[in-house]
């Protein structure tokens, strides 16, 4: 499995866990004493990492490749997942997936971005960053969830909209304005959970929502530390600084009000246990459908926009 | 220590520096065709190149003055916005940054907020100050844009959005971010009330600006050779690693891929303006006042009926 560099410790030990328990065959009493000190050591450099990772590391970890993805998410939580395709327009992106599906007995529209998993799938998902086609197949979906009165879940998860020569021709800022138009004009619950990585523009077309939650080691950024760190330090390799200044982790945006609620992920992060995350997740977009659906829909839009009119403004 | 350091030297520096309210460069290289242009002469043809007809960036409070009629607008009162909710610093302060531009430009943020008659119809004009910051947009040009469509709503006025920027403002972080579904809210208001929402695209248009409000306009005008676009150029080159074409994201560009209704030259600018206006708030005018400005002679442009408008509009005079 993959592994990050400050993850190192952690997984040189695990791998001697491994050993033992390959030599324990026999059973042999003073090795198993020996493998639960090492399991103990293992559980207490994890929480001493993960309970204080810095901005730089959350970026990395909200980039594993290891984190579970849209399709991880569709599979586990929606029943009768249909995924639809195409914008009617021009094409079909497939970095950005969405369609109907059943939810814990509800019928909803989902869609997300998906970075793939390895270079083929990573290839024809575009690494998770959206061209117009995509962004306005998801306009064709919010319309589609209001139409028949279904709630919708986004699931954020990319670097950014698709900076490409066919992005501008086809518009991609229009796309995106209108997709974060469709957002603001659903009269049904739209909820959002930043699963990853949120890459400004690419992630708000699709996360203008009553309810934005993120995982707990998630970023959301206005841009990439990396382009930041460019722009403002003239070189890529302030990242660091960048990451820091730019309050991008979920604590610092529940913080700043730009997002509702933090989901916390098992010790390790969300690669070390993407099931038990996933089904966090679940229970979270739950909760708040109930919540969302006790409201009519004109009350939601309504809310909806003064949410984001305020934003910024009880600081 | 002679007559010529102590004496002739300071006289004339004297003499030099008296003439200070003359700008420091007289003359500049058009970016265009490289033309040496006179400061002078490229005020009185509204900041475009008489040579190449390259449109050069333009003074905020100079456009306004051109757009309205006989130069008359009314500055509207912005909100104190918080600052610096990030207490953000790269190599320098955001609050010092702040403080420089705000200096230079005499201006509290990137935007300008202004009601008047445009032919004779009042209405509410927003316009970036790209020098302030590159017209970056974070609360404070957020706020200015709620104020300036709910002036419009109020007025029941038509809204025109001017914007001239590189996109969010990097310092407020996501606080930036969350101006673009601000700004989307503020001019849906103004659709929803039957209003007019125009867009003048003008150099440079880029990132969360264009992908938000910029792009939302029931009409869109754009600048001769603005850049108009999401993503910026370096960064399309960096991630497909191949030379743009000719032209890419340009004011002409955008309008041959129907992102963009109208290129039209800063010269006609006003004019194209006051048509389209009255076409979309005056839906019938009657046949005598039709002829009316042709009987008269008078202010006669394209045969259409924008010089009554200009004299007799029961809705001037805001």
């Amino acid at each position: 499995m993959y592994h990050l560099e400050f993850e190192k410790p952690i997984v040189e030990l695990e791998a001697k866990i491994l050993e033992l328990q390959t030599m324990n065959e026999g059973g042999g009493v003073n090795i198993h004493d020996e493998i639960e000190r090492i399991q103990e050591k293992v559980e207490r450099i994890v929480v001493q990492t993960y309970s204080k990772l810095s901005p730089e590391q959350k970026v990395q970890v909200a980039r594993h490749p290891n984190r579970p993805h849209f399709l991880d998410y569709a599979k586990r939580l929606i029943q009768d997942f249909t995924p639809l395709a195409g914008d009617r327009l021009f094409g079909e992106d497939e970095a950005l997936l969405g369609g109907l599906g059943r939810f814990r007995g509800q019928s909803c529209v989902v869609m997300g971005q998906e970075k793939g998993f390895d270079t083929e799938t990573r290839i024809r998902h575009n690494f998770g960053m959206t061209k117009p086609e995509g962004y306005r197949k998801a306009q064709r979906l919010m319309d589609m969830a209001t139409r028949f009165k279904l709630p919708v879940v986004t699931l954020v998860d990319t670097a950014g909209a698709f900076p490409g020569i066919e992005a501008e021709e086809r518009g991609q800022s229009e796309a995106i304005a209108k997709s974060i138009e469709s957002c603001l004009r659903a009269t049904v619950p739209v909820v959002s959970v930043v699963i990853g990585e949120g890459g400004s523009g690419g992630a708000i077309a699709i996360a203008t929502a009553d309810r934005v939650f993120m995982l707990e080691h998630s970023i959301y950024s206005v841009i990439s530390p990396e382009g930041c760190a460019s722009i403002l330090w003239r070189s890529a390799e302030y990242a660091k600084d960048a990451a820091r200044a730019l309050k991008l982790t979920a604590q610092d945006l529940k913080e700043l009000g730009v997002i509702d609620t933090i989901i916390e992920e098992p010790m390790g992060g969300a690669h070390r246990e993407p099931e038990r995350t996933i089904d966090v997740v679940g229970d979270y977009i739950e909760t708040a459908l109930g919540e969302l659906s006790q409201m009519d829909g004109d009350t939601l839009k309504m809310r909806r926009r003064q949410k984001y009119l305020e934003m910024g403004h009880k600081l | 220590m002679n007559w010529i350091t102590n004496f002739v030297r300071p006289k004339i520096k004297a003499l030099i520096s008296s003439k200070k309210d003359v700008p420091d460069n007289l003359w500049m290289k058009c970016p265009g065709c490289e033309t040496m242009l006179h400061h002078q002469e490229l005020v009185r043809n509204l900041n475009v190149c008489h040579h190449c007809g390259h449109h050069l960036r333009m003074d905020v409070m100079d456009r306004l003055q051109m757009l309205f009629d006989e130069g008359r607008f009314q500055q509207v009162d912005l909100p104190k916005t918080a600052v610096d909710p990030l207490r953000f610093r790269d190599r320098k302060k955001y609050t010092d940054r702040l403080k420089d531009a705000q200096s230079a430009t005499g201006r509290k943020d990137a935007i300008v907020v202004a009601q008047g008659a445009v032919g004779g119809k009042t209405a509410v004009i927003a316009a970036f100050d790209f020098s302030f910051m590159g017209g970056s947009m974070g609360a404070a040009v957020g706020d200015g844009l709620v104020t300036a469509s709910r002036l419009a709503v109020s007025l029941k006025a038509p809204f025109i959005v001017i914007p001239a920027s590189g996109g969010a403002r990097m310092q407020e972080g996501m606080i930036s971010l969350m101006q673009m579904p601000r700004s989307v809210i503020a001019v849906e208001q103004v659709k929803e009330a039957g209003l007019p929402y125009i867009v003048i695209l003008t150099d440079p248009t880029t990132g969360g600006v264009s992908a938000s409000f910029a792009m939302l306009g029931d009409i869109h005008i754009a600048e001769p050779g603005a850049q108009i676009g999401f993503a910026g150029r370096r960064v399309i080159q960096e991630t497909i690693r191949a030379s743009l074409p000719d032209g890419f994201q340009t004011a002409e560009y955008l309008c041959s891929h129907g992102m963009v209704d109208l290129v039209v030259p800063r010269s006609a600018l006003r004019q194209k303006l006051v048509t389209l206006i009255q076409l979309l708030t005056r839906p019938r005018v009657e046949d005598k006042q039709r002829r009316k400005p042709e009987a008269k002679g008078k202010r006669k442009v394209n045969g259409d009926a924008r010089g009554h408008h200009d004299t007799s509009d029961e809705e001037s005079g805001a």
